[in-house]
Formats: structure tokens, sequence, C-alpha cells
């Protein structure tokens, strides 16, 4: 909401001096944060002056046009220019050369003098043009930053003005006033009026205020106008759309009448174009009182005006030109001939006003928050009206604004009030809150004086009742949104100050720390941060293809994901699945900023849909549901566990001297997951992988003892590193966290460790080519039974002397008792059973 | 250097000749500079067929009277000449120990980094720390799903339906519309979980990411991070919510900093609060900034989690994790912290 310091002056005591700033300083204090300063000073300055053409000669141009030399007084006749200045002719009249043709000798225009200063820096200077010395420019609108016209100057009495040559222009226009945006919250439709931020000045500065309602003389009653019904057959949550609607009839207006340039300036300010008269007019009395007012051409209506709901498929073309299909929610104001407006939101072509028109008929109504807001997004038709609709507007000020849109037109524009008038609804009955005597005092912590509590309900325009329990409450009728004991302690807050509140630190119960998926999500990130990688955090939003490709293991397998109603782009319409669509986009936007060695990590939720997606309907709010209604809303929601995922390409340092870099490959991948494992204390079982992302030969499938798959890792694809546009042989894991955190232990049970000297054992064992060597691992280790403590591959080898086909793997055994020195004998005995499991599961044959 | 030709043993008893011989083997010891000469040195003096060894060889052959004084004279010559070796032995390893150790000296500013630390992307190590904090307090870290259920996000937090308040969070809807699923737009839904499934009294601090339909550029951002804290208890006012603020800011900022309420609407809040922070360090000179909202739990919140708003009341407050990042650690652009541009996490390496 913009506010016209002038404006603001009639109604609040706003000091002399004070700026658009002053005022936001002081509505902040109140509620309403700063937006803006709009000031035409900053891009407009003087000398610019009212000026009478004297003379005008056309002189026409060798390139085909015309221009005028002409010759204009810019101080009265008689008396001597008192500017100074470089091209200000002492004389009191100034050549000046001017292109426009829509002024006569005689007629009165803006002068912008030598030293003034146009928006756009525009500066105006003495200069030589078409053989003459031009001193000043006779300006257009536009080119005073105050309206579009560019087609010719502004000749001030087609606006309706005969000033004194030599006034200052700037003044003349409203130029020097300037205007304080502030943010109004939702929940405060009052504010978004003079009238409303008015009453809240005084509140902030505790100066007077004179409410400009109470400036309107407006009958008691009105009869005999306009028939109009209200017939809402289908109301929203029960309230009728419509329960106010007056009307009132001017007649005789000429339509075409120019706005007052204060009216003008003063919308402008409040960044409203003038349109004309009439639409002015409506306009003004809206931001003066908050009341939006919709003007027919009286002449075109036929027949009983009927607010009622639309029929499904009704049209309307609207004021914007527009055809629009309704909607049966849709509230209409509607005559003889159908539709002439949807309410609150926008009127109708048919029956607008023009330039034409003679006799209005002003609508002053009072709509619901809810119908509007509805039609106003279904039609997606913001409006000033609908912004003030939505969020209430005073029920008790709609025939006081229709009064003073009277009054304009009468004033203004040459009409003639009709005596009668219409006036129909029904009145919004007031709510009386019962605010207990201490109960602001415990909600704020501050104690607060009956005096205080009081005034500043009593300053709100409350009606303030002291009784046993405490306060009875009635709100004023503009403030609908003081509901309850809560809203009067805020509004005594407020009203008070903020910052009067103390500061006490509660003191909360013994607490439990962190949580153990916290903690361990914590050393997970840690861990893989310590390990060398680099955290990065990438949009969850995806491509069909990316969660087709990296959300499932098969290829051609559709990946079941969430969709966005309405994304960023559609390019990235689903949530992802996978983490590494996103890393990779990372990765890749690094590479384009010169970084080649990358090793990237993510922890972040992935989105994994089942077969129930949300709830039919959601409960009401203000009351707990159901159990089984919770249940609903709680199944509802959408898996989405925790992934760990990273990438890495290139190397794995930099090089530097003595130090040959290594490129990252398969088996840094796995090593990078396993460490989460380790971290965690979570044994993965590493088994030859098959994934539509990784190479199929260079993959490891990660699953916990349980045969749960958890992961993969391994070098990505070639093709899919080519689509990419990413280096050949880049390497990525991804783990389900989630699964990894469950299948940690709770409580680690501690093993004794043994005194007794170690025996070692190294066998070599040839095997096919395409047994895993994990697999001879596990036969080894579950064939040599208690005594072994550990068992790890050491070498792997093919060639000379194996066998085509074959490979020879070497193991490492340690055997060692609780109790005893093992012998040689014992030693070899679990060795050779060892091997003897490897032979039978794995055709292992020692070499 | 030291020549010694095998020549006639001298006389065992000539003490004279022996210790001709034993001056002569100390100064070539004293002369030889490498451990190679030493050795020579020493073949040359005490071999056998050094002067000395072939005079202490005679003594056996003296008669029994004499062999006494030979011995004494050819024990004190032969180990004046073993001391002079071992003294000179051990200097001559020291230095060459030395030299080693010169010889192998290095440029350690030309050395190569084989391990390095990785980075955590500070708004996740911002989220660790203000967790912390909180928990500290004896406060417990809440959190929940990403997409959520319109009811936890906007009708259990009182946005009443249709209200303008629920169109000023740019929601993310997910498809199909009448499943009512959407990405909260808040943290505030983990508040109506935690007062659903914890017993009150209840001090939690929920952090977590969320989502607006923003496009990106300098200070917006669709995705971005928010901690929120909600506390329900009996008897708790705006004062406290005030110093648990002016405490948790204190940590954040130090002990100077300071903060400022105004007046201001949140549907889950009556009163609500516009929260400022006095930053005493702030780029450009101390100053107020908007650091968040905060207010004190509107009853209908209450009531939509089974709490009577008779009994207990409650006080919430929401900060942006990316807003503080950007004032506490002056980062300039939002998009800086969102495309993963590996210098800004490495910048910060493992703290912030």
């Amino acid at each position: 909401m913009r506010i016209p310091l002038s404006w603001l002056r009639e109604f609040a005591a706003v000091p002399a001096g004070a700026t658009a700033e002053d005022v936001m300083a002081d509505l902040v204090k109140v509620g309403f944060e700063e937006e803006a300063v709009h000031r035409p000073t900053e891009a407009l300055q003087g000398p610019i002056v009212v000026g009478q053409v004297l003379s005008l000669v056309k002189e026409p141009q060798s390139n085909g046009k015309t221009i005028n030399w002409c010759q204009v007084r810019v101080v009265p006749e008689g008396q001597q220019q008192t500017l100074a200045g470089d091209g200000i002719d002492a004389s009191g009249v100034q050549g000046i050369i001017c292109g426009a043709h829509n002024f006569v000798e005689g007629d009165k225009v803006v002068v912008t003098l030598p030293g003034a200063v146009l928006p756009g820096d525009f500066r105006i200077s003495a200069r030589k043009t078409y053989g003459h010395l031009s001193a000043g420019m006779i300006a257009s609108v536009r080119e005073l930053g105050i309206g579009e016209d560019h087609d010719g100057i502004l000749v001030l009495s087609r606006i309706g003005l005969d000033p004194e040559v030599g006034t200052d222009a700037m003044e003349l226009l409203g130029l020097y006033d300037q205007a304080a945006e502030i943010n109004v919250t939702p929940d405060r439709g009052y504010a978004f009026s003079i009238r409303g931020v008015a009453r809240e000045y005084a509140h902030a500065t505790g100066t007077a205020f004179t409410d400009p309602a109470s400036k309107v003389q407006a009958p008691a009653a009105l009869s005999g106008g306009y028939p109009v019904k209200l017939n809402d057959d289908a109301p929203i949550y029960g309230k009728p759309g419509c329960d106010r609607f007056v009307a009132r009839t001017v007649r005789g207006v000429d339509a075409t009448k120019p706005t007052p340039p204060w009216m003008a300036s003063r919308l402008r300010l409040a960044g409203i174009r003038s349109i004309s008269l009439p639409v002015d007019i409506s306009n003004y009395v809206m931001l003066e009182l908050g009341q939006p007012l919709h003007f027919y051409d009286q002449d075109k209506l036929s027949g009983e005006i009927v607010v009622r709901r639309a029929v499904a498929g009704e049209k309307l073309k609207t004021l914007d030109g527009k055809e629009r299909t309704l909607d049966a929610e849709d509230l209409l104001i509607t005559d003889g001939s159908g539709p002439i407006g949807v309410a609150g939101v926008m009127g109708g072509a048919a029956t607008e006003v023009s330039d034409a028109t003679s006799t209005i008929l002003i609508e002053a109504a009072h709509f619901e928050e809810v119908s509007i807001a509805r039609s106003r997004r279904r039609h997606k038709l913001p409006s000033e009206a609908s912004k003030r609709f939505e969020r209430g507007v005073d029920w008790h000020v709609a025939h006081i604004a229709a009064q003073r849109a009277v009054d304009l037109l009468v004033e203004l524009a040459g009409g003639t009030a009709a005596a009668e008038g219409t006036d129909v609804g029904t009145p919004v009955e007031p709510v009386t809150v019962q605010l207990p005597a201490a109960f602001a005092a415990e909600r704020i912590g501050i104690d607060f004086t009956e005096e205080q509590i009081l005034t500043s309900l009593q300053d709100l325009g409350a009606e303030v009742v002291r009784n046993e329990g405490g306060y009875a409450v009635t709100a004023p009728s503009w403030r609908t949104d003081l509901e309850t004991k809560e809203d009067l302690s805020e509004e005594i807050a407020r009203l008070v100050g903020y910052d009067k509140i103390p500061a006490t630190l509660p003191v909360a119960p013994p607490g439990r720390g962190l949580t153990r998926v916290q903690q361990q999500r914590r050393r997970l990130v840690q861990a893989f941060a310590d390990a060398g990688l680099t955290e990065v955090l990438a949009y969850p939003f995806v491509s069909k293809a990316a969660n087709d490709t990296f959300g499932v293991p098969e290829a051609g397998a559709e990946r079941k994901a969430l969709k966005l109603a309405n994304p960023i782009s559609e390019e990235h319409g689903y949530l992802r699945t996978s983490i590494l669509p996103g890393l990779i986009e990372v990765a890749k936007r690094n590479h384009s900023r010169g970084f080649r060695d990358l090793a990237l990590f993510e922890a972040g939720t992935v989105f994994l849909p089942g077969d129930t997606l949300g709830t039919g309907s959601i409960p009401p709010l203000g009351a707990r549901p159901a159990d089984e209604v919770l249940d609903g809303l709680y199944d509802g929601v959408p898996h989405q566990p925790l992934y760990l995922a990273a990438v890495l390409t290139g190397h794995d340092s930099p090089a530097s001297p003595a130090h040959t870099p290594r490129s990252w490959d398969w088996a840094d991948a796995l090593d990078v997951a396993r460490l989460a494992g380790d971290v965690l204390g979570v044994e993965l079982v590493v088994s030859q992988g098959q994934h539509q992302a990784f190479h199929p030969g260079r993959a490891a499938q990660l699953s916990l003892r349980t045969g749960e798959v958890v992961g993969y890792a391994g070098e990505l694809h070639p093709k899919l590193l080519a689509a990419h546009d990413m280096p050949a042989r880049s390497v990525a894991l991804e783990l389900n966290a989630e699964a990894l955190f469950e299948a940690a232990a709770d409580v680690i049970v501690a093993r004794p460790i043994s005194g007794y000297p170690v025996a070692t054992q190294d066998v070599a064992l040839v095997v096919a080519a395409e047994v895993p060597a994990d697999e001879v691992l596990a036969a080894l280790r579950e064939g040599a039974g208690e005594l072994l403590e550990d068992v790890s591959l050491f070498d792997v080898y093919a060639g000379k002397g194996i066998e085509e086909g074959k490979k020879s793997l070497a193991f490492n055994l340690r055997f060692r008792a609780a109790d005893r020195t093992l012998t040689a004998d014992e030693a070899s005995a679990a060795r050779d059973a060892a091997v003897a499991a490897a032979h039978e599961r794995t055709g292992a044959v020692q070499r | 250097m030291t020549e010694t030709l095998p020549g006639a043993a001298p006389n065992p008893l000539d003490e004279a000749a022996i210790t001709a011989a034993v001056d002569q083997a100390v100064a070539a010891i004293a002369a030889a500079s490498t451990l190679d000469e030493l050795k020579a040195v020493r073949l040359a003096h005490t071999g056998e067929k050094s002067a000395l060894s072939l005079a202490n060889r005679e003594i056996g052959a003296l008669p029994k009277d004499q062999k006494a004084a030979a011995g004494k004279l050819m024990g004190a010559s032969r180990g004046r000449v073993n001391k002079a070796l071992a003294d000179r032995t051990a200097e001559l390893e020291a230095e060459n120990d030395a030299r080693i150790l010169v010889e192998e000296t290095v440029d350690v500013t030309a050395a190569p980094r084989r391990r390095r630390a990785g980075a955590r992307h500070p708004l996740s190590t911002l989220q660790d720390r203000v967790a912390d904090i909180f928990v500290g307090m004896g406060w417990e870290i809440a959190e929940g799903p990403e997409v959520e259920s319109e009811w936890f996000n906007f009708d259990a937090l009182n946005f009443k339906p249709d209200h303008p308040a629920r169109e000023m969070q740019d929601t993310f809807f997910v498809e199909p519309p009448e499943a009512h699923l959407l990405m909260r737009t808040h943290t505030s839904p983990v508040q109506v979980r935690s007062m659903l499934e914890r017993e009150v009294p209840i001090y939690v601090l929920c952090p977590g990411k969320v989502f607006r339909t923003d496009e990106l550029d300098a200070t917006h951002t669709p995705v971005f991070h928010q901690f929120e804290g909600l506390a329900i208890d009996k008897n708790l006012s705006m004062a406290d919510l005030r110093g648990t603020l002016e405490h948790f800011a204190r940590q954040m900022f130090g002990d100077e900093a300071q903060i400022r309420l105004r007046p201001n609407y949140f549907p889950f809040t009556e009163p609500s609060a516009e929260l400022d922070i006095w930053h005493p360090g702030a780029k450009g000179g101390p100053r107020w900034i908007e650091w968040g909202g905060c207010g004190m739990v509107n009853p209908n919140v209450l009531r939509a989690a089974g709490i009577d708003p008779d009994v207990y009341s409650g006080f919430a407050f929401g900060m942006g994790i990316e807003r503080t990042l950007m004032f506490r650690n002056e980062v300039g652009d939002m998009r800086d912290m969102i495309e993963g541009d590996v210098r800004f996490s490495e910048h910060f390496g493992m703290e912030i």
C-alpha cells in the first residue's frame, strides 16, 4: 500500500517536515513493514514553471517536419525574471523550439527552463537548434513522468487549470508530494486505505486522528433507488456472497471532464494510473475509505440488478475485453441482460462507463471474502477491489463511500445527485470477546495497567465494557480480524509497544540430546567430508528420464516418482528418486568453471511414493482429527528416506613434485561406499552389480547381511557419461542411508582379545575367472572354523602358469586361539578345512 | 697416507721405538678423514703385520722377568692406539650421519598433498551449529517429511482455506491435486507432528529443507533451509520467547547481539512478531537485520494437536539458514550456496 503524505496529512497529524522515511519508521512500530519510497523530485528538478505561449511561428524543415518557434512568457507580464542562470532570459520571455502541434498562441503550458532535470536524467539547457537558440522545453506529461500521453504537450486548460504565468508547475501538479509504501499483512484489510493507515499512524505516534468517514455527510437511510436484489442460493461456508449493496445515481455527468491535478497526483503516487474522471473518482474513494466501488452507465442497465451465483457455462465479457466462462461458484452482478460483472473482481464491458455516459450508478457493496478470493484465483484477475474484499472490508462504510463518490461526481464531473438511493442487505453482527483481566499480561509478559488495556482497545475503535472477569470487547466493524482474546492481547501489546516486552529464559526439561539417527547422519556426512569429499546440496527437482535411469536398476523400467503440479521448469518436473542426477549436474557446472578433479557428495531426501498417495480430503482446522483420520494423513505421505551419494571424476589429487595423481576408478567408489559401512558399523556385502546407470562389468551391488540391497558403487555407464558430457571413467555410488542406520547394531558386544601368538598361513587358490573373490573368501572363512581370526585377499594373478580362463587368488589366513598357543598342525588342519570348503563351494584348487 | 711397510718387529722393550710406532699410529688415525681411510689406518697400525702387533707377538719370546714390563708397555701402547681409533671412529661416524641428513634435505615448500580433508556445505554445518545450541539448552531436534500433507502444512497451522495467507507461501503442489500433498513451505508441519507425537512440555527445534516457487536469483531460491523452534509448556509468555531468542542470538552473533520484535502476522501465532537482530559485525557497519518470524502459538494450532490452550501456551519462531549465513558470514549471493561450486564449500572447510 502506497500512502501519499499529503493525503495522510488530511487525517493524521504528520509533522510538516516529515519525509516518507519518517512515516515508515513510525508505521513499522505498529507492524507495517517498510517497502519503498516514491518521490517524484528524485527524478525531477525545477525550474519548471507555467508559461503562456505569446507567439508561435511554424517553420517547415527540409526533412519534412514542421517545427514551432515559440515565444513563451514565463513570468507575469510587467514583472522581472527573478531566476538567473545560463539560458534564462531576463526579459521573462523564452524562445523555445517545439515539435508538437496540439497548442496555439495564448495556451498556458508547462515550461522546463534551462537548469531543470527531467526523468531519465534529461537535463534542460539552452541549445542551438533549427537555426534558433531554444532556451527550455514545453513539456508533455510523459516528459514530466506523470503520464503516458506523448502525443502532444500538456495544455493546462485541458486539465481544468488556469494558473498565473510563472507559477511553480511542480507545486501545481503535486510533484513535491511523496509516498511511503508499506507492506500490509493479510489480516489487516482495513489498512489498504488512507483511513486505516492514518489511524495506525495515530496509534504509532500517539497523535490525533480524524476519521475520513466522519467528514462525509451520508443520509441515514436510502430508498427508492435502482432496484437491487440479493439472491445467493449457494453460499460458501454458509455465508452469503453479498450482504450489503448500496446503489446511488448521479445524473448529468460529463465523463470527459479532466481529473484535477491534485487527484491525479495522489492516484499516481498511490500507484494507480489516471484513466478518466469517473474511474479516477471510484479509485480515489476506494483508496481513501477502503471500499471498492463500481460505476455503471445506468442507461445501459436493463431491469433489476440481481446478485446471484453464476450458472455454469454462463459468459461475460469483462472490462479488459476478454470473454470469460463463469463457474457456478462465481458470484455475479446481473441485470435483465444477464451477467454485468463478477462481483468484487471485475465489471463487464457492456455496462462500462464511457466518455458518453451521463448517468452513473454507483455500486458500493460488501462481498464475502472466500467467494471473492476463489473467483479472483479462478479467473486469474487480481484487482485492487478483490485484494480488499478478500481481506475484509468494513460493512458500515459502504453508504459513506457511495456518498463520497456522489459528492466528487457532483463537484468534479458536473453531475446532480439523485435524491433516491438503494441500500439492501443485513448488517454483520458484531462479535464481543471476553478478555479476562490478566490474560494479556500472562500472554505477553508485561504487567499491563488497566488504563493501558482500556486505552489501547478504545484507540482501535473497540467498545470496551469492564465486567467482573475482565473486559467485554466489541471490535470495530473494520477489524473483522479481532475474534479472540489472543487477538486482543496482540493489539494491546502492539499499541503499548513490543519493545516493552521483557526477556526471561524458560528452562526446558532435561533433554535426550540428538537421536541415534541424527548422530548417525552427522557421523556419516562428516566421515565423507573427512575422507576428502566435498558436500554439495542440489535441488531435488529432476526430469522423468533421470528418475527412470538412476532410480531403477533395470533399463526400460519406469520409476514411480512424484510429479509436481507447478514445477519451476517442465524439464525438472519430478522429485528425485536418486541423488545422482543432481550431483552430475553439479559436477558439470564445476567442470564448466575449470574444476576437473572432483569428489562430490550429498546426503539428501529421495521421494519414493508407494501405492497410497495423500488423502482425498483433509480435516478442518482448529480441532484434533480423529486417530483414524490422522493415521490416514500419516500413511498418505510418501516414503522419503535419506540417501547418500557421491560422484568422483578426474584425479584424486593435484599433480605435484614427486607425486603422480591417480585417476579415480571404480574401486574408489566402492571404497567410499564401504567407508559408510565402516563408520556406521554395518557390514556391506559386495557382489557383482547390474544397474543401468553403471558400467555392466564395473559396478558393485551393496547389500546388508539380510540380503537387502542398499546401493551401488562403481564406474558410471560409458554411454551415460557421454550423454551427460561427463569425463569417461567417472565413478559414483549411492546408498540408502536410512537402511544402513537401521542395520547398525544398537549395542556392540565386545569380543575377548587373545594374547596368544598368531599363526599365519598363506594359500593360493585357482578358480574359474568368473568366480568372485569374495565368494572364495567367504568359503574360506566358514571352512576355517573358530580358530580363524582374519582372512584377506592379497593378490590376484592370471597368466603364465595358470590355465586359460582361470585365475589364482592368494589369501592370507590368520589363526589364533583364545586359550593356547596353536601348534603348526592345528593351523594347517584349519587351513586345509578352509581350502576344502572353498573347493567344495567354488571349485578352488590349491596351487 | 700411512705407509707401514712390513719389516722387522721392534723390540717390545724398546720404549722409544714403541712410542714412535704409537705416535705414528695416532697421527695417522687423526689424519684419517673418512671411515674408509680410518679402516685402512686401522689395518696398517693394528693389523697382524703392523709394528705394534709384531712387537706384541715378540713378548712371548722374552725371558720371564722381562715379560711383565714388556706386557705393560705394549698394553698401554695398544690401549692408546685403540682409544684413538675409537674416538676417531665416533667422530667420523657422527660427521657421516650429519652429512647424510644434510644430503637428504628436501624443499618442504614443494611438498605434494596426497591426503586432503574435503568440505562440508556451510548450510549443513550451520544447521548443526544451531541444533547444538538448542540441544545444549535441553531442547530436542525434530524432523519430518519434505513432501507433506496439506493439512500439516496449512490447516493444522490455522491457515484458513482460501485465505490470502495461504498464497503468500508460493507452494509447490504434488500431482494429483486431490491427494492434497505439497512440498512443505516451512518446517512448521514438524511442529504439528511434534505436538501430536510428544508429551507436553515440548521444547523442540525443527531444522530442514523447505520449498517455495521462487525463481533463483541473488536473494531467492526455490529450495532453502529453515530452523523453527517450538516450546509448549504451562505459563509461557512472549517474554519467554524474547529471552530464548536473545540467548540464541548471543550464541550465534556474540554477547553484543540484541534482538527487536516488530508486530507482524502469521496465521499460526497470535501475537506474531517479526524478529530483527542487531548485528554488530555486519558488513558495512552495525545495523538491524530482519532475521525471522515468531510469536505465541495460536490456540487453534494447539487444538489441532489436541493440546488444551486453556492449560498450555507456547511460542514458536523460525529463521532461514541461508539468510543467517548470508549476513553472518557475508555471503553476497544466494546462488553461491545453491550451485555446488566446490570453491564455496571448500573455502569453509569443516567450520563456519
